[in-house]
């Protein structure tokens, strides 16, 4: 008789590993999207340059090959990471690049109108990107930001092949000590479909929130 | 008499082939209402716009109130000016926009207040305060706390007004501020405007389309096209009886198209 109690608490257990993963990720995404997305409207060629070689350099390459390099090739350099480290840091980092050309865009699609307000009312640039820019450009970023937080939730998966347990990790045990493959796979797709619905429920909410009272009516 | 507050010496402005202004020379007394009208295309905005600093000059110089606008003076001459000296410069002036360009994110009262408070550091209670004497004075204290979106045109005009007085300026410049209003709406704006004009020594520069209004409000009219001065004088002059053939086409134009001298 096969102990499924035990199997899906190895599971869960994973899964604790795969929100950690998302939590953590998206913690340093958002940073690194802010500070990337805005050194791509920095007015400073160096700090425009450097944005755009991270951007290109981290949606240009694949997630696999960065966390390859992240675990097995950094500690060449002397730099080594626990997986769980080197799992934020490359989930981080890709997902980062992606989010920066969404602060990019949205800063961009505040219009001229506004920035004008800000110059004629004498607010620095950045007054103007603090008080007036950023928040509005809020509003605009978060469908996209969940729609990134989803990709790099479904993206952890990638972390077993540097041996993270993270769901996917007790899955493969599960299946290859039970021989069923059926309950494992359909456990964890279950799982991961809810963690997606939760990070979409939350970032509704957060987008309400954000948007109060401007009713959709910008002039 | 009085030295100019404004003085603009043969300022050229370009956009790519484009001669927006050639050349252009203007004063402008401490305390006088300047209306500006032409044609759409004839500079006067691109003129408004250049003092806001929201645009660069190709050539020429621009001193407001004894000093030089987009110049700095440095070593005995004159370079372009930084970021910093522009800041200190645009204490000076204040600007009203067509489309009002309110923060929509922030509530009546926080659009007037945030730009003492940042740039002049005023304490918050005090903000609000002068603030809402502003709002006051425009007829709009009963809205402090809406939001943008929630206003008609007329009234985010007027919260523009009391925004852009919160910082005192000498100068305040009005873009064709009603030309985006439902004419149901135009009028309160306009009564707003003729109550600052009783009210203050502000030197005002204004663009717009309202010859009715520019007629009763202004000490001086200029005509512009294509960027250039064709005509100026007294308002009376001016609309009652043009010298120039271009302002008798452009105001008969503008007549026929049912504006109220």
């Amino acid at each position: 008789m096969t102990d499924w109690p035990g199997y899906i608490g190895l599971i869960l257990q994973g899964a604790l590993v795969t929100v950690e993963l998302t939590i953590m990720g998206s913690a340093l995404a958002v940073v690194v999207a802010f500070a990337a997305g805005l050194g791509r409207v920095s007015r400073f060629m160096a700090v425009r340059a450097l944005a755009t070689a991270y951007i290109e350099f981290f949606r240009g390459t694949s997630i696999f090959v960065q966390l390859f390099w992240a675990y097995f090739v950094l500690p060449f350099a002397g730099i080594t990471l626990t997986p769980l480290q080197t799992g934020v840091l490359a989930l981080g980092l890709n997902v980062g690049a992606y989010g920066a050309e969404v602060v990019r865009g949205a800063v961009k699609a505040i219009g001229r109108e506004q920035r004008e307000a800000c110059i004629a009312l004498n607010l620095t640039r950045g007054q103007a990107m603090r008080h007036v820019i950023l928040p509005q450009a809020l509003s605009l970023m978060l469908p996209t930001f969940g729609n990134n937080a989803i990709e790099l939730l479904k993206g952890t998966a990638v972390v077993s092949l540097i041996s993270l347990t993270d769901m996917t990790f007790q899955a493969q045990v599960v299946r290859a000590q039970t021989g069923n493959t059926l309950i494992p796979f359909a456990t964890i797709l279950v799982l991961y479909f809810l963690m997606a619905l939760a990070i979409s429920w939350g970032m509704r909410w957060l987008e309400r929130r954000v948007t109060r009272g401007l009713d959709g009516v910008r002039t | 008499m009085a030295a100019p507050i404004i003085r603009i010496d043969s300022i050229t402005k370009r956009y790519g082939p484009l001669t927006v202004l050639d050349g252009l020379s203007m004063e402008v007394l401490p305390g006088e209402k300047l209306a500006l009208i032409g044609p759409s295309g004839s500079g006067k905005t691109t003129i408004l716009r250049i003092l806001m600093t929201l645009e660069t000059i190709s050539g020429g110089h621009i001193e407001v109130d004894g000093e030089q606008l987009y110049h700095m003076p440095r070593n005995g001459g004159l370079v372009p000016a930084d970021e910093r000296y522009l800041h200190r410069m645009r204490e000076k002036i204040g600007m009203v926009f067509q489309h009002f360009n309110l923060f929509p994110h922030k509530c009546v009262l926080d659009n007037v207040t945030l730009a003492p408070m940042l740039t002049k550091g005023v304490a918050k209670a005090e903000a609000e305060k002068r603030a809402m004497e502003l709002l006051d004075m425009v007829g709009m204290a009963d809205k402090a706390k809406s939001m943008p979106a929630q206003l008609s045109g007329g009234q985010k005009q007027r919260v523009a007004i009391a925004r852009a007085l919160a910082l005192s300026p000498k100068i305040m410049l009005f873009d064709e501020v009603t030309s985006a209003l439902d004419p149901e709406l135009v009028e309160e704006v306009l009564n707003v405007m003729r109550k600052l004009a009783a009210e203050t020594d502000m030197t005002m520069l204004l663009v717009t389309h309202e010859m009715g209004f520019a007629h009763d409000f202004a000490d001086r009219v200029l005509f512009f096209d294509r960027g250039k001065i064709v005509e100026e004088g007294k308002p009376d002059d001016i609309f009652r009886h043009p010298r120039q053939e271009r302002t008798q086409t452009f105001l008969r134009k503008i007549l026929a198209a049912g504006h109220r001298l």
